[in-house]
């Protein structure tokens, strides 16, 4: 089967690797980078658990092809943290916004996009923003309420 | 938002506790927030072999032949794996408790009983090879009628869906084709009551939907053991049934879990463990197992469908005095845990209520459908729906408020309870009557003075003079033992001696664990927002007495 190399930013960092032909990202990713905090849910672009940032914008990583990263910045959940742990993280654990923990990478990603390019939404914003995320444990609330917290603290600091 | 009523049972209470009250931290939450959380996928191992599974479309079939000669031929298959291949092949998950006979193939050999039922496993150097093989196996099905309905399931000529159980009916105790309840006369307070209440009520199957689909990966480890990281919710559960379907020795697994991306009830079953192990030990390498989103929804045991019956005798101030079910619960095309969840929920009847005739016959019906496991207080939940639904019916039907008929018929602390036990620590008047202060909703001057405390006891601590019981039902052939063991000497394996494990070296180097901290009663009394009564027996304060177990509270 023919490889193909990738080379891209990951958190930062460049990484190089090789993809077989019409491997996701998301297995490349995990198998052939070794970042695993992007999850498998479904496979089909339902669930959300995969969300990845690829140059600034949330995609499902499970439905993006490998090579589609070449030269570009990706972004997961593993790199959220850059020495101390990111505001966003904070607020999730304060506010009780995980429980099983495997929606949280992808729930993450979508929450860090949103408050990238809109430091102060609603709370229906908030919801719009995570519709693409699945949570079978927490009932959503203890998330949008993380997420907003993270945008009150901000401004007032 | 939490709002602790401290002023009932105020003084039984002990609020000079460490925790219990306060937010606390999930002590995995970072690795959760940081994408850390070792999930048993997240274990990378060189060379990992994928198993996918050959499934039934049909819901009924006879198998004739499995042909697994093109498939062996396809590109990256290490191995095809048959029943044949599972060295026991057949198991019902609470033999490990001694309850029920082993009535499920790990993969089926004779016939199939719910669509999506495994066959045969495909393992593979990747997943889409192993799918690729799946669909190269060629097997002749002979269809078989099938029964999708509990009732259907119970008729004369309906087809058997299991053969161990042919009349589709788990045996109880070894005497009786379904689980019975008698407490009293119902048929004799039924003639007696002003009304009489009838309602049928049922419940859907319900997915647990976990987020994390379940799987599990076994690798041969040294020492001649195999180690297995999974998504199962009972690890230790896993590794028995693992161990009696694999046929050796519990000390030869290492099972680590622990990690679960959301249970619900449905990571119990131990479907992937066995078939990851065995093929790792039939390759030599590391193995994996896992569902995807469309098999954990076609073939994850979901929450069993249940269908009630309930017959209520009425006197008109709106006491109840008779309550007879019939219950049959969907096991699905094998028994899993809904055998146990009858025994809880029969053990449940007939609900929190202080009723002096109960009667259930209750069913654990065997169709062809997906078979049902656990899920989230399974066995109390879909009966306890028709219950509550049967109350507001009753209410209508005596012109009753309903939370006035719930706080008039509700147990108080020493009634006795149809099973034979007595009430205790009830708070079901309180709880209605907040929620009727909550809701606005006007309660009858009887029921705002009522309280748990008083009113029980006494003659409603007695049990009936008369039970009216009976034969219907009644299985031979079986054993009675713990549960419903099949008598007749050795059927089945036997349990082999194993050799007697050499004590574990003491390592010289092995840390020091630090000994834990001593108990230390918080140190400081909460303020007492309304002063408590103080108690009356200081030799019966503090939390001890909230122990169902201690029967140190008020009884």
């Amino acid at each position: 089967m023919a490889k193909k190399p990738v080379t891209f930013m990951l958190n930062g960092s460049e990484r190089a690797a090789f993809a077989e032909e019409g491997l996701n990202l998301l297995e490349f990713l995990r198998r052939a980078v070794g970042d695993l905090s992007p999850k498998y849910g479904c496979g089909q672009g339902t669930c959300g658990a995969c969300t990845v940032i690829i140059d600034g914008e949330t995609h499902l990583s499970c439905l993006t092809m490998a090579e589609a990263v070449q030269g570009r910045k990706v972004e997961t959940a593993s790199g959220l943290a850059n020495g101390k742990v990111h505001p966003l993280q904070e607020a999730f654990m304060e506010h009780f916004a995980a429980q099983c923990g495997y929606c949280t990478p992808g729930m993450l990603m979508s929450a860090k996009v949103l408050l990238d390019h809109n430091p102060s939404p609603s709370r229906a914003e908030v919801i719009e923003a995570i519709s693409g995320n699945l949570c079978r444990c927490t009932g959503y609330e203890p998330i949008i309420d993380a997420i907003l917290a993270t945008a009150n603290t901000r401004r007032l600091a | 938002m939490i709002e602790f009523r401290k002023e009932f049972f105020a003084n039984e209470r002990d609020d000079n506790l460490n925790e219990i009250g306060k937010p606390t931290r999930r002590q995995d939450i970072l690795g959760h927030v940081t994408g850390r959380s070792p999930y048993f996928d997240d274990h990378l191992f060189e060379g990992l072999l994928h198993i996918r599974c050959v499934r039934s479309p049909h819901h009924h079939a006879r198998i004739r032949r499995i042909d697994i000669s093109a498939a062996e031929k396809m590109p990256g298959v290490v191995r095809v794996l048959l029943g044949k291949d599972v060295p026991l092949n057949l198991n019902t998950l609470l033999s490990l408790l001694d309850f029920g006979l082993d009535d499920e193939p790990v993969l089926s050999e004779t016939k199939v009983a719910y669509k999506g039922e495994p066959v045969a496993a495909i393992i593979a150097e990747s997943e889409a090879q192993a799918r690729a093989a799946v669909k190269m196996v060629k097997v002749e099905w002979e269809v078989l009628p099938h029964v999708l309905d509990v009732e259907d399931a119970l008729k004369p000529g309906a087809p058997v869906v299991c053969d161990v159980y042919p009349t589709n009916r788990f045996i109880y105790h070894g005497k009786f084709d379904h689980q019975k309840l008698r407490y009293g006369d119902v048929e004799e307070a039924f003639n007696r009551a002003d009304h009489i209440v009838e309602g049928r009520y049922q419940m859907s199957p319900i997915e647990q939907a976990p987020m994390e689909t379940c799987g599990a990966i076994a690798a041969p480890e040294v020492n001649d053991r195999f180690v297995c990281f999974t998504s199962t919710q009972g690890l230790f559960f896993s590794l028995g049934t693992a161990a009696k379907l694999l046929t050796m020795p519990s000390s030869r697994l290492h099972f680590v879990g622990g990690t679960v991306g959301g249970g619900f009830g449905g990571k119990v079953d131990s479907m992937h463990e066995p078939l990851a192990i065995l093929g790792a030990m039939l390759t030599g390498r590391p193995c994996k197992y896992a569902w995807d989103r469309e098999e954990e929804m076609q073939v994850g045991a979901p929450r069993g469908a249940e269908r009630w019956y309930i017959k209520d005798g009425i006197t008109r101030d709106g006491r109840i005095i008779a309550r007879k079910f019939t219950g049959y619960f969907d096991s699905g095309a094998y028994t899993r845990l809904s055998s146990y969840a009858i025994i809880k929920g029969v053990g449940h009847l007939p609900g929190p209520y202080t009723i002096p005739n109960v009667y259930a016959d209750v069913f654990c019906v065997y169709t062809n459908r997906t078979p049902a496991t656990a899920m989230r207080g399974f066995g109390i939940t879909g009966v306890d729906f028709a219950i509550e639904a049967h109350m507001d019916k009753v209410a209508e039907t005596v012109g009753m408020n309903p939370i006035d008929l719930r706080i008039l018929n509700s147990y108080r602390d020493g009634d006795m309870k149809a099973h034979r036990r007595l009430a205790k620590n009830c708070a079901l008047v309180e709880c209605c009557q907040v929620v009727a202060e909550k809701g606005g909703v006007a309660l009858s001057a009887e029921s705002r003075s009522a309280t748990s405390l008083t009113g029980g006891g006494g003659e409603r601590a007695r049990l009936p003079a008369r039970t009216a019981t009976d034969q219907a039902g009644a299985v031979s052939g079986f054993k009675g033992g713990n549960y419903a063991r099949k008598g007749g000497g050795a059927s089945g394996p036997q349990p082999v001696a194993m050799p007697v494990a050499a004590p574990a070296p003491a390592y010289a180097n092995s840390p020091q664990r630090p000994a834990a901290p001593a108990y230390q009663p918080a140190a400081t009394a909460p303020p007492a927002a309304s002063p408590p009564t103080p108690p009356a027996d200081t030799a019966r304060h503090g939390a001890l007495r909230f122990s169902s177990l201690s029967g140190f509270r008020r009884r």
